[in-house]
């Protein structure tokens, strides 16, 4: 999967910077996963890793552009779930992101989103261009 | 433009000024920028402000929330003050820890830890 640039099999949404279109999206993406038996553990971890790469996108990729949006991808499996999410910016390299968690970046206020998006999902990865996300998360006790 | 509703709840235990979260998720940016504000001005109004921030209703954080507890953490410091946060849910002190502001922040088990660490 992790060479895919789009999730096989996903429901694909425009979203604006929009808190209730963000909800709605969250609200039929979860109940897909809690009609699949996943844990609140998972779901915990899940909703963290979206809602850290919805606000990537839109403040970091469209550089909090008025009007501008977002493409969400997800898909639900009984023991997976992938998401992506693409913006309109130029892209950046994921590979150069100051980690956040040292002496000298713990006072900082931001730049802790992808970090916590690859301490939570199984896997995480961009792009070439660096402006689309891709994220699975894999049940710790399913069976393959 | 409508004053944003406050989404805290504020009560005051001695010189301790304690703070819970209305919403059962700190996600929102604009909701996380106005409760930055709102308790940046309880601390303007305060000589040392001691502060105690109670998670006891909150289910999910962002990244963006622990920013703004970052810049009050600062501001608290700034001026001589105490901040304690208190009532953290597994999962979110899971996420305390993985950003290491464990080590950051003074969080006790619970409030009452909490306001004898003041």
């Amino acid at each position: 999967m992790s060479d895919e640039q789009h999730i096989p099999g996903a429901t694909v949404t425009r979203l604006e910077h929009d808190r209730a279109q963000i909800e709605a999206l969250e609200d039929r993406l979860f109940a897909e996963i809690e009609d699949s038996g996943f844990p609140t553990s998972s779901q915990f971890a899940i909703r963290l890793a979206l809602e850290e790469a919805v606000t990537n996108a839109f403040v970091h990729g469209n550089k909090n552009a008025a009007g501008s949006d977002i493409t969400v991808e997800y898909a639900v499996e009984p023991g997976r779930v992938c998401i992506a999410v693409e913006d309109r910016g130029q892209g950046f390299d994921p590979d150069n992101v100051p980690d956040p968690t040292l002496e000298e970046n713990l006072h900082k206020p931001s730049g802790r989103g992808l970090m916590l998006i690859k301490s939570y999902m199984t896997r995480v990865w961009h792009n070439k261009a660096g402006n689309k996300l891709m994220m699975c998360y894999e049940r710790p006790d399913a069976t393959s | 433009m409508a004053a944003h509703e406050s989404r805290l709840r504020i009560s005051r235990e001695g010189p301790v000024t304690q703070i819970e979260f209305l919403d059962r998720n700190i996600l929102d940016e604009a909701n996380i920028q106005a409760i930055g504000e709102e308790i940046g001005q309880i601390i303007d109004e305060t000589g040392e402000p001691k502060l105690l921030i109670s998670f006891s209703n909150v289910d999910h954080l962002s990244s963006a929330a622990l920013g703004a507890l970052i810049t009050i953490n600062k501001r608290v410091n700034d001026k001589s003050g105490a901040l304690r946060l208190a009532d953290i849910d597994p999962q979110i002190y899971e996420v305390f820890t993985i950003t290491r502001l464990d080590k950051l922040f003074q969080i006790h088990e619970n409030r009452d830890d909490a306001l004898s660490s003041f």
